[in-house]
Parts: C-alpha cells; structure tokens; sequence
C-alpha cells in the first residue's frame, strides 16, 4: 500500500505491539506476584507459628516410684488438713530419685539429679495425699510432671550435639533421662495444664485459663457498654440528627478516633479512668473501658451501614399507618438491621481481644498466677499473655507462646467466621 | 451490700415498676384502655424511667466521689507525724492502708497507727456502702411512687418516654466527643507538667535520649535527657520501611484484584487478605522478633553484614506486611469509583489494558491513593506491639536499617509498664510523647480524610 521510507503509523503501531503486550504481561504478574507474595507471607507466618507451638499441646511426664514417707508428711502422725498440706513432698521426690539412681552422690550431681522433675510436681502429691489420706506409708507409682528442660530435650528442641557447656542440661542429665526412658518412665501426654491453670515462672505449669479469663471479663466489659451505645449514637446519627455542625462535628471526631492509634487510649485509661477516677489497676473493668471507646467508632461505622441499608419505604409505610418516629425506628428499622448491627459489633469484639498496647498502659501486664474471678481482680489477657512469654528466656516459653497464639487466632477466627454466617444467614438484600 | 446485688435489685425495682406502671394506667382508665392517651406498655416505661433514672445517677456520682472523700476522712484521722509527711509519702501510707483493708500484702511494716486507720478506713468504707444502698433505694421508689401519681389517661406518657429516649440516644452519640476530649486533656495536662520540668524545646530538638533519672542526686547521669529527635527519626525509619514494603504491594494487589482478576479470584484472595489485617499485632511481633530477625542476622552474617538483632529493617518489613491489606483495600475503593467511561475511552484509542491503568486510572485515582498511603502512615507511625517486640529499646539516631532504632510508642511503653510515681519527669515524658503521637496521627487523618473526601466528591 505505502512504500514510502518512513513507516506507515498503522507499521510502527504492529511493530511496538510485540513490546506492548509484553509489557502488558509483565503488568499482570507483578499483580500476581504481589498477591502471592502477601499469602506466601500468610502461609509462612501460620506455618512458622503451628510448627513451633504444636508440641505445647504434649507435655513430657516421669513415672516415679513414691513411697509416702509417713516421717516426712507427718512428722507427728496427726491426720488434720493442715499438716497434710505443710507435709515435705518435695523431700519424697528426691528421696524416690535417690532410689531410682541410688550411685548419685555429691551436692551438685543431687541437685542437678533433682532437677529432673519441674517444681510443681510436689503440688500433683499434695493433691493426691489430700484426696487419698491413705496412701501415706504406702508405695505407688506417680506420673509427675518433668521439668521443662527435660521436656524441650524429648521434643527435640534441644540438641544433644551442642557442646556441654553451652546447654543447660548437662551430660550426666540426659544420660539420666535416657535411662529413664528405657525404664518406660518417660511419657508424653495431652498437656492439659496448658488449659486448667494460670501463668506461672515455670514453663511446665504456665497455663492460659487465666489469661483466657481476663480476656472474658475484658471483652464482657466491652460488649456490656460498646454495644447498647453504639448503636444507640448510630440511631441518632442516622435517624433522628438534624444536619447542622454539632452532627458534623460528632461525625468528624468519630472518623478520627477510627484512626487514632490504639496505645492513645491506653493514655486515656491511665490518666482518667485509673489517675482521676480511682478504679483499680490491672482490672478487667478498666481494660474494657478503654477497649470499648476504641472499639465504639467500627461499631458505629458499621451500624450505620446496616441502617443505611433499610430501604427507605419501610419508614414510610410505618409512618404511613400512625407510628411516630421512635416507633418507626424501634419497631421496624432496628430490627431489620440488627444482623448487620451484630456483625459490626463481632467484629469490633474481635479487634478489642487482638488488642495489646492498651492494656499494657493501663497495667495489664502483671504476673498474676490465679484465675481472675471477676471485673475487679488483677488480670492479664491473652494477647498480653502472648507479650509476656515471648519476652521470657526459657526455650519452653516459646512453643508455649505460639501454641498461645494458636488459642487466640482460633478464637479469632471464631468470631470472623460466626460474624459472616450470621450475616450470609440473616442479610436481606432489598 | 455487694454493688451487684444493689444493681440486681434496682434491676428487679425496676421491672415491678413496669409491671406496676401499666396496671395503674389500666386501672385509670378504667377498662377503656383506647381511653387513654397511649398504649398501656408506655406508661410502664415511664415508670421505669422515673424509677432508673434518678437512682443510678445518684449511684454512680456517689460511687466517682467515695473514694476521696473517704480517703480525705481518713487522713484527718491521722496522727499528726503522718498526716505532715510529703505528699509522696503520704500517699505510699494510704496506699498501704487500702492495701490492708483490702486484704492484700503491704509493703511496709503495719504498726498501730495504720491499724487504726485501716479499721477507721473500713468502717468509713461499709458504712458509705450501706448509706449509698439506703439513698439509691430510696430515691428509686419515690421516683417510682410519684410517677405511679402523675399517671392518668389524659398523660402523653409516649412522648415523655420518646423524649428521654431520645436524649438518651443524643447522650451515646457525643461519647465521641468526650473521648476526644478525654484523651486531648489527659495527654495535654500531663505534657504540660512535663514542659515545666524539662524546656519543649528541649524535649523537640534534643539529640540525646536516655529517660533514666537516678534515685540519688549525685548519681552519674542524674539528669537523664529527653531529647526526642533520636525517636522521631527511628519511627520515621520504620514506618518509612514499611511503607515501602506495603505501597507497592498492596497497590499491586487492589490493580490485579480490581481490573484483572475475576470474581471467582477475587472472592477467594480479598478475604485471604484481609486476614493478614485481623491477625493480632502482638503475634506480628512475635513472628519478627523470633523468626524474621535471626533468619536477616544470619543472612547477613554470611554475606558479611551486621545486622542487629533488633534491626529497624525487619521490623520495618513485617511491619509493612501487616498495612499491605490496609492499603490494598483502601486502593481498592479509589480505584473502583474511577468512572468506566475514563476506561471505555482509553481502550477506545487503541491502549493496552496495562497502559490504561497507568495513564489513566492511577492518575485518576491518585488523590485517593494519596489518602490511602497517608492514613497507612499514620497506622504505622502509632503501631506498638511489633516495633515494642521487634525493635531496640536504646535511642540510636541513626538512618541505617541494619542497626537497631526505638521509636516513640516503644519508648511509652517502656516508660509506662512497671513501677511508676506519678509525679516523675520520666513518667511524664510519656505523655509528651503520646501528645506528639496523637497530634501527628490526628494530622495525617484529617488530611488524608479530606483528601479522600474530595475525590469521592469529584466523581460523584
């Protein structure tokens, strides 16, 4: 058609298409790449945490031969409460130990042979002398909690090929438990503790329930107050405020307190609600109060949407036969959008129990070993629980932190996955 | 009487004044219920409202004053060597004396001055507790006695109940207000006492960060500096790393969701996404300080770098993970409410899919996008528990990702948990701080807001 020298428009167009498309290509998989690389960062964070807690769920137990000394549990053979409690157990550990292994001999070996079995296996006889007097004079086996070093070793998180003097556990140590082991005396077991106790210095008998429980309380506190007024300020907002400046100005301080970071209100909660008011600090009442001004703008948000979304001739049509404004709204409109409202403030309930820095402000952050028993008592919550151990130098700290982690995620995802159903279940679309 | 039990049988005050309410509506009416001005059920709910409302406002003002005044009560009783201590001190005696009369452990020693305040503290403490149940009580069924008077057929019970309810819901709606107003002062006030300690300038310039006062005066750095301008720049750092990890990624992923993939993808990798925002800060935290930091240390080791433990690079990348849903979904809004004629146009000149996206769409939507990236800053800048598990706690003025930086919110926290007197200058600093971080959030969300809001306003 044109041979002219220079290129047709429609030639230069053909020529630069090859270039075009390539780079139209290359466009796409950087969008492909940018996806992939946030859920590989998804799949590597679950996989690293599951990985590391998983073996939290077992806990490694010792069968110990113990005979119940009557001279170290009643020295004075009284049967009273009392003396059972105060009675030496620790005493009747080390003398089974001594039996189990009777050519340990000098301080250091003892103690280091002691060392086998976690503090609190005494508490586990306690227990059983309190429930079963008469076991005392007699012999029996006992599964007793190992110490968490010697769990980490049966995991296998410690290995034996580092050199002695880098380990904790020394040689004669594993030497012991592989003795133990071929005795049949070393087991591993679901790690109930894990679930039934508080925290606590000692890896093997650190439990979340109390944690788990502040975090109840907290969240109680929560709902209790976010939920009645935050959908009462939507109601307002979106149903009876007349558009003038107050409106906009509530409008405006709700969009920012949306965004204002979170350790701020922890601030608040210190200066106000612990410093001026006197309320008690570590308390779960406080945690949520503080939670509940953080989380009242999503649930705001998110109830005026649901209002939103109810079409305006319901209004109409109650209005229409004689109902008044309140009326229009209590009896037609909220119950219409109450699934949405219940889905926001899930939600909302869900960012207050991933919620950390707050609640380290207002002093959530103390060691407290028993389960909190109301919105007074010092508690921590499970994130901040998470926070705690992480910082602990123990090895058995961190599969403790991540199966933590795992608890809380599930919860989590509890809470997503119930706030979706119930809307997919309850959402009307008009 | 436990504060429950006096709230369970308000409670229970409360819904005999429904069940009363109603009945003397009927009763007036005499059996004609259409005769009256509204449904019997309102009349209930007035009497409820009248029988609630006065009691828990007496309630809970008593409950903000008692602790005070009690204390207040107390301390007259003290004798006079107590009562003349500095205010530090005496404040350490009254804690110790509620401890006591709570039943917790003291510090102190107990000698029989405590004894006795702590019994007069008691006693002072259950005999406002019953006084408090008697006058709630009271003001509850005089409430309830007088409306059960007022009511009578010709009473616009429905309008009186629909006005308190009303006012009631206009009360919830300026709680937003007051926590603004609540955190405006409680950082202002505390940050004001700072400034007379330590000169603002000092605080805003300063190069050197170490909030370490000491317990004896002629202890070697006694004086402990707050200068901040080593934690602005760390946060800077951070915050800077991490927006540049999560920007590109996250505008990346909202282009691919919005305009390449289809809805099968999309329903399958937004809420994958979004997932990544509803994971727990704190377990991000973890994940970087133990997983992420010795996987860099040692990749860096091998290639021969330091890279500190604590480096701002990796708290800065886990960080920027953690915003990336944050910017993809904002990005995807902006880029959604671009018109489609803006489209239909370019491809109608002949442009590639890939070229529309990036001479049209994105500098259509680039306001938007601003927005976006400016209120992602601003979550950066105030994200705590990663940068408090993740990064240095030592103020390190330094522009090198390698080496470990603090940053203001860690530095809040630090000077917040534990032991603290109120009245120190350290304790104070972190209030300062928080003025700072709330001012600059607050900044960048105002703008980044309006932003927003005038690009929606554009295409609309």
């Amino acid at each position: 058609m044109n041979n002219n020298s220079t290129p047709s428009v429609e030639d230069r167009v053909r020529a630069s298409l090859k270039k075009r498309y390539a780079r139209e290509k290359r466009f796409q998989y950087y969008g492909i790449g940018a996806i992939l690389i946030s859920l590989l960062f998804l799949c590597v964070l679950f996989g690293d945490i599951i990985s590391k807690g998983y073996t939290a769920f077992q806990q490694t137990y010792v069968k110990l031969d113990i005979y119940f000394d009557p001279a170290l549990i009643t020295p004075e053979g009284q049967m009273d409460q009392n003396t059972l409690i105060h009675g030496d157990y620790s005493g009747i550990i080390k003398q089974s130990l001594r039996d189990a292994f009777p050519n340990v001999s000098g301080r250091q070996d003892k103690r280091k042979l002691y060392s086998i079995v976690s503090n609190g296996a005494s508490h586990t006889l306690r227990k059983k002398v309190l429930a079963h007097p008469e076991l005392i004079g007699k012999k029996q086996s006992v599964w007793v909690l190992a110490d968490d070093e010697i769990d980490m070793l049966i995991k296998g998180h410690i290995s034996r090929d580092i050199p002695e003097e880098d380990r904790r556990l020394k040689d004669n140590q594993i030497q012991w438990v592989d003795q133990l082991m071929a005795d049949g005396r070393i087991e591993k077991r679901f790690n109930t503790t894990f679930f039934t106790s508080g925290d606590s210095r000692d890896p093997e008998m650190a439990g979340i329930l109390g944690a788990a429980a502040g975090s109840f309380y907290t969240l109680l506190v929560t709902l209790a107050l976010s939920f009645p007024i935050g959908i009462a300020a939507a109601i307002y907002l979106e149903e009876f405020a007349p558009q003038n400046r107050f409106t906009d100005f509530i409008e405006v301080n709700i969009n920012n307190l949306a965004a204002v970071p979170s350790i701020v209100f922890g601030l608040l909660g210190l200066a106000i609600f612990i410093n001026f008011l006197g309320l008690p600090r570590s308390a779960p009442l406080v945690g949520g109060l503080v939670l509940t001004l953080m989380t009242l703008p999503t649930i705001i948000i998110a109830s005026r949407a649901a209002l939103k979304s109810v079409p305006y001739s319901i209004r109409e049509a109650a209005l229409g036969v004689g109902a008044s404004k309140m009326q229009v709204v209590t009896h037609h409109v909220l119950p219409l959008a109450m699934p949405g409202m219940l889905t926001g403030t899930i939600i909302g309930m869900a960012q207050a129990l991933g919620e950390t820095a707050p609640l380290l402000v207002i002093g959530m952050v103390a060691f407290v070993v028993d389960i909190p028993g109301g919105i007074t008592d010092p508690s921590t919550a499970l994130p901040v629980q998470v926070f705690l151990w992480a910082d602990s130098p123990e090895r058995a700290f961190v599969e403790r932190t991540s199966a933590a982690i795992m608890v809380l995620l599930g919860f989590l995802a509890l809470m997503n996955i119930t706030g979706v159903l119930l809307r997919k279940r309850f959402e009307r679309r008009w | 009487m436990q504060l429950t039990t006096l709230l369970f049988v308000l409670l229970l005050l409360s819904s005999l004044a429904y069940y009363f309410g109603r009945k003397r509506a009927v009763s007036v009416s005499g059996g004609e219920v259409k005769d009256l001005h509204s449904r019997p059920g309102y009349y209930g709910f007035y009497t409820v409202l009248w029988c609630l409302l006065p009691s828990l406002l007496v309630f809970s003002s008593w409950l903000a004053m008692e602790g005070q005044i009690v204390t207040q009560l107390v301390v007259q009783d003290l004798p006079e060597q107590i009562r003349t201590l500095p205010d530090s001190q005496l404040s350490l005696v009254i804690n110790d004396i509620k401890n006591t009369a709570n039943g917790s452990i003291v510090s102190g020693k107990v000698n029989s001055d405590i004894e006795a305040a702590v019994s007069h503290y008691k006693s002072l403490y259950n005999t406002s507790r019953a006084a408090l149940a008697v006058l709630v009580l009271l003001v509850a069924i005089i409430g309830l006695s007088i409306s059960l008077k007022k009511i009578s057929p010709s009473q616009r019970a429905r309008n009186a109940v629909e006005n308190i309810l009303k006012y009631l819901l206009i009360a919830c709606s300026t709680i937003a207000i007051f926590t603004t107003i609540g955190i405006v002062l409680s950082v202002l006030f505390e940050a004001i006492r700072f400034f007379q300690m330590i000169p603002p300038i000092d605080f805003l310039f300063g190069l050197n960060w170490s909030p370490q006062t000491a317990i004896r005066a002629d202890q070697v750095g006694s004086s402990g500096s707050f200068g901040a301008i080593p934690l602005f720049t760390g946060t800077m750092l951070i915050s800077f790393i991490a927006l540049l990890v999560a920007v590109p990624i996250g505008l990346m992923a909202a282009i691919y969701l919005s305009e390449y993939a289809n809805s099968k993808v999309r329903a399958v990798v937004k809420p994958l996404l979004e997932v990544l925002a509803g994971i727990p800060t704190v377990v991000y935290g973890f994940f970087a300080a133990l997983t992420v930091a010795p996987l860099f240390r040692e990749f860096g080791t091998s290639w021969g770098l330091e890279i500190s433990s604590e480096s701002a690079l990796v708290t800065g990348l886990v960080m920027g993970v953690m915003i990336i849903p944050f910017v993809s979904s904002l990005s995807d809004d902006v880029i959604n409410a671009v018109p489609q004629a803006m489209r239909d146009g370019s491809y109608g000149l002949g442009a590639t899919q890939s070229e529309t996206i990036r001479r049209v769409i994105i500098p259509a939507a680039l306001p938007g996008i601003v927005g976006g990236v400016l209120l992602a800053a601003s979550r950066a800048i105030g994200e705590t528990m990663i940068v408090v598990m993740a990064a240095g706690l030592a103020a390190n003025l330094t522009a090198n990702p390698l080496e470990a930086v603090t940053t203001v919110t860690v530095q809040i926290v630090t000077l917040l948990v534990g032991d603290q007197e109120f009245d120190s200058a350290k304790t104070l600093a972190a209030f300062a701080l928080g003025l700072m971080l709330f001012v600059t959030t607050l900044f960048l969300n105002v703008i980044a807001l309006h932003v927003v809001r005038k690009y929606r306003e554009q295409y609309e």
